[in-house]
């Protein structure tokens, strides 16, 4: 493709100038050092969106010795998932960001070049005057992911642009979010309020607990299992926490709508749904009736490839269990583009099962406050993505990012175009699928900055990138999270930034001064922020620095709904709509409908990805401490699968998908009986293709490259992705034009 | 007093959290590590079992590695646990010839033999070993065998159990309940 924006790989003349000695840990430390002369230093973590709460352990020298949790904090308990434990390779990685750098054209060749914090966001501040003059400050985009991303967003409403977004959105939890939110009148947020501990049944449809980490929903499901509550877990692969259930569901990929209506259909005809909760606390039950008639078990067997008699079984011990029962709404749930609909079926199982606001199901969780620190009012901008995403998706309560890239791309028919972008934390192109059409938007731009602490594929792409510290080297907003007990944990430096990094609230700082928002940004470190605020409830810095986590009681609300209370559900009719009126208001089915999704043609296997525990996609696949425990992915065959290729554990293969795209790299085939023959199975966030990740350059398949046929979700914007279908290479193809 | 061990194969996600929290704890070096998962599939889909193991020396109360070690460095210290004296080990690697377990490596910095110590500067403290302390799922569980209120004490009470290899005669004293 031609592009004035070429990739480049970050290498060579930059790179070469900033080499620094790799510093070698300290072998014989570990069982003499004294552990009570470790400083210790509260966190919160950042390698997921879990944000657990714990402790840095920093020695005299300086070097962080360990991470640990923090016994008070909800999402943590006191214990660190692998990622968070090897969190210190973040900031030990040598293939850091190190010093800012930007594109340049040097003898007809564009490259990337060492800069000082100076130029850079010199160079910054007057494109982002120059595009506000031209196109007006609405036409900068942000997209984030994490921490650093709120500081940003803080620059981006003071200079006159509320087009901000993120990626978990319409890549992610988007349609468990507007499901629950057209039936509960509430998103179902993070972390999700799912009372697992006290549940009795709990039901997981491609939901890999356990493969993900999300740490205390991993302790919860392990808990219930010392008291042998009902695990059912519906997926084509034995997941880990499939082998750990009473009920493995291996269903055929794609039809889960239909084992979900099968459900409601065994629990309403049976009567085994919660009536007085149904007669209320919801509207619509006798449509729903209705609506379910006909997809009996014998309906979905023969879709679903699962027995009648299985659906009625497991329909049984979810109505056993009620209402300590949870269908799991899961995260990741952007699968074929009717997800939202999917999601619904899932909200409407457990609306009938009374499980929403009942102990054992779903609680009404608590949140923490602190006073914000007054600022100036932001200027209220001309438009926003709102009216740049039109009538587009009509029921997205939040920004989607791919309408984003559309609102950039050439093609773009609408009024208000997208000039600029920052992406700060997120990784774009692996994380958003049609890379092609990522790229040509990128070309398009007048202004794109990168933000992170790794040289991510999409920094090759920017014209500047600014190097970010990691979380262990700064301190951020306090965390407020919802959850059964209202808190908040605080994030203070271990250790000084490295090389030539700076903190998110520092960069916003210094562009603010250069765009006449000082007022803004009221501090030198972001410390002096976070101590105004505690101060105003009693507490400080100093205090907050031997406690990590502070609990609120004063908030916290009761976080079940009492029997016979008259509870006011957030929809318009105060009831629990089971017959969606906001949905069919936007011309959408109010109930759900399974239709057939697409099916492998001969000699091709449906692609399917998912997490491993020690990963969270390309944010950890470069962290040396986690690639010690898996430095690259491998694909998933059933025997079946491999016979009928030829192929043999531990080959070589490449990828080719139904759209003719052929794999960047190649991956060992690992031939398991844990998978269905019809699919494949990878882990998403390995092969990476910027060759200044070092350690992990061209380690295994990108499986975002491979999803370019993408579903779109017409109720919210989703994109999903399950509808790719590969063919196994054998030998090494020739070298294509990789887009990355 | 007796140290032991007992890791609950039915609730262990093979997640790997026990390996990088000892390498951290332990400044184990990269590449190598004191403690493992082991994944097992059995069956044909769909009909399959999986068992995740997190494995590690199993601290055996008959001990290959003490008996075949030429200088003493391999030893047997307070509680069962066999440790490594990094001052009398020439790293010959007898010792990792002799475990049936693989247990054993040889540090490449320090020249000696390294292994699991079941944390034992930690448990002097009335600490738990820092995989037992990290796991999410707390499937592990670690005491003193002759205390019969110790969390490993009342698991193995509770719960069918196996060991790695009993055919060898090692006794080991980490368990895996089933
Ligand atoms: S779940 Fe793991 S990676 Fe995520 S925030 Fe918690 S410790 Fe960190």
């Amino acid at each position: 493709m031609q592009s004035r924006r070429k990739f480049i790989k970050i290498s060579t003349a930059s790179a070469g100038t900033m080499m620094l000695p790799l510093s070698f840990p300290s072998f014989f430390s570990g069982d003499d050092e004294d552990v009570s002369k470790l400083k210790k230093v509260p966190t919160y973590c950042e390698v997921c969106f879990w944000k657990c709460a714990g402790w840095a352990y920093v020695n005299e020298k300086g070097d962080i010795k360990k991470i640990v949790g923090n016994k008070f904090d909800p999402h943590s308990n006191g214990r660190f998932c692998p990622r968070g434990t090897g969190g210190v390779g973040m900031y030990n990685d040598p293939d850091r960001l190190k010093q800012p750098m930007m594109r340049k054209t040097r003898n007809g060749k564009q490259e990337f070049v060492n800069v000082s914090w100076n130029e850079a966001l010199d160079f910054i501040a007057q494109k982002m005057k120059d595009i506000k003059s031209e196109h007006g400050a609405e036409s900068l985009a942000l997209f984030n992911h994490g921490s650093g991303g709120k500081h940003f967003s803080t620059l981006f409403k003071a200079f006159g642009s509320t087009n901000i977004t993120a990626p978990s959105y319409a890549q992610c939890k988007g349609p468990r979010e507007e499901a629950f939110k057209a039936t509960f009148g509430k998103s179902v947020g993070s972390p999700e309020p799912a009372d697992i501990k006290n549940t009795d049944c709990l039901v997981l449809l491609g939901n890999h607990i356990g493969e993900n980490m999300h740490n205390n929903l991993v302790q919860e499901v392990a808990d219930i299992q010392d008291r042998k509550a009902t695990i059912i877990t519906v997926d084509p692969r034995l997941s880990t926490i499939a082998a750990h259930s009473k009920y493995w569901l291996p269903i055929k990929p794609s039809t889960d709508l239909a084992l979900l209506l099968a459900w409601i259909n065994v629990i309403i005809d049976r009567g085994i749904y919660d009536k007085d909760y149904v007669e209320k606390y919801a509207n619509g039950f006798d449509e729903l009736k209705n609506h379910v008639n006909d997809f009996t078990p014998e309906w979905a067997e023969k879709i679903t490839e699962i027995p009648a008699e299985q659906i009625k079984k497991t329909a049984w011990e979810m109505a056993q269990a009620a209402p300590k029962v949870i269908i799991h709404p899961g995260r990741h749930v952007t699968w074929y583009g009717d997800d939202t609909q999917r999601l619904r079926a899932i909200a409407i199982l457990n609306a009938i099962l009374g499980s929403y606001g009942r102990e054992g199901g779903f609680y009404l969780p608590n949140k923490g406050k602190l006073p914000k620190m007054p600022l100036p009012a932001y200027p209220k901008p001309n438009w926003s993505w709102k009216e740049m995403m039109g009538d587009k998706y009509p029921y997205a309560h939040y920004s989607v990012a791919n309408a984003f890239i559309d609102a950039t791309h050439p093609d773009f028919k609408g009024e208000h175009k997208l000039k600029g972008w920052f992406a700060v934390g997120t990784n774009l192109t692996t994380t958003i699928p049609d890379q092609k059409r990522t790229l040509e938007a990128i070309d398009n731009l007048d202004l794109f900055v990168v933000v992170d602490t790794m040289p991510a594929e999409i920094c090759g792409y920017a014209d500047v990138i600014l190097p970010e510290c990691t979380y262990l080297e700064r301190c951020d907003h306090p965390r407020i999270s919802p959850h059964r007990k209202a808190n908040f944990a605080v994030r203070m430096p271990a250790v000084k930034p490295k090389y030539l990094t700076k903190p998110a609230s520092w960069m916003v700082m210094k562009l603010g001064n250069r765009l006449g928002l000082q007022d803004y940004f009221p501090y030198k470190d972001y410390s002096e922020v976070i101590d105004w605020q505690l101060r105003q409830i009693g507490s400080s810095l100093a205090d907050m620095k031997q406690r990590g986590v502070k609990l609120q009681p004063e908030f916290n609300h009761g976080l079940f709904i009492k029997d016979g209370e008259d509870y006011n559900f957030k929809t318009a009719s105060g009831k629990i709509e089971l017959y969606a009126h906001d949905l069919e208001k936007k011309g959408f089915d109010p109930l759900p409908f399974y239709t057939e999704h697409e099916k492998p043609s001969k000699g091709f296997y449906r692609l399917n990805y998912g997490r491993a525990p020690m990963h969270t996609f390309t944010r950890t696949t470069n962290n040396p401490n986690l690639t010690d425990l898996m430095d690259a992915n491998n694909l998933w065959v059933n025997s079946i699968t491999a016979k009928e290729n030829s192929l043999y554990n531990g080959q070589e293969v490449w990828l080719k998908n139904q759209d003719g795209i052929v794999s960047a790299f190649s991956i060992n085939v690992r031939v398991t009986e844990r998978i269905r023959p019809d699919m494949v199975y990878m882990i998403h966030g390995f092969g990476r293709s910027n060759k200044m990740l070092e350690n992990s350059y061209g380690k295994g398949i990108s499986d975002s490259e491979l999803i370019t046929n993408v579903k779109i979700d017409p109720i919210m914007g989703g994109t999903g992705m399950r509808a790719n279908f590969v063919s196994f290479i054998t030998e090494k193809p020739r070298k294509e034009e990789a887009i990355v | 007093m007796r140290y032991a061990m007992a890791i609950d194969t039915l609730k262990c996600v093979g997640c790997s959290d026990c390996v990088v929290a000892c390498q951290t704890e332990n400044d184990v070096p990269q590449g190598y590590c004191r403690d493992w998962i082991k994944e097992t599939v059995n069956g044909l889909y769909p009909t399959v079992e999986l068992e995740y193991r997190s494995e590690r020396c199993n601290q055996c109360d008959n001990t290959p590695c003490v008996r075949t070690c030429p200088t003493g460095a391999s030893l047997v210290s307070d509680g069962g646990i066999v440790l490594v004296d990094d001052d009398k080990c020439i790293g010959c690697g007898a010792c990792i010839e002799s475990c049936p377990y693989d247990a054993r490596y040889f540090h490449p910095e320090k020249g000696t033999v390294d292994k699991c110590t079941f944390c034992n500067h930690r448990v002097t403290d009335g600490e738990d070993p820092a995989c037992v302390s990290v796991c999410p799922t707390k499937c592990m569980y670690f005491g003193d065998l002759e205390d019969s209120e110790s969390d490993v004490s009342i698991a193995l009470k509770n719960r069918n159990y196996k060991t790695l290899a009993p055919e060898t005669g090692t006794k080991p004293q980490v368990y895996y309940l089933v």
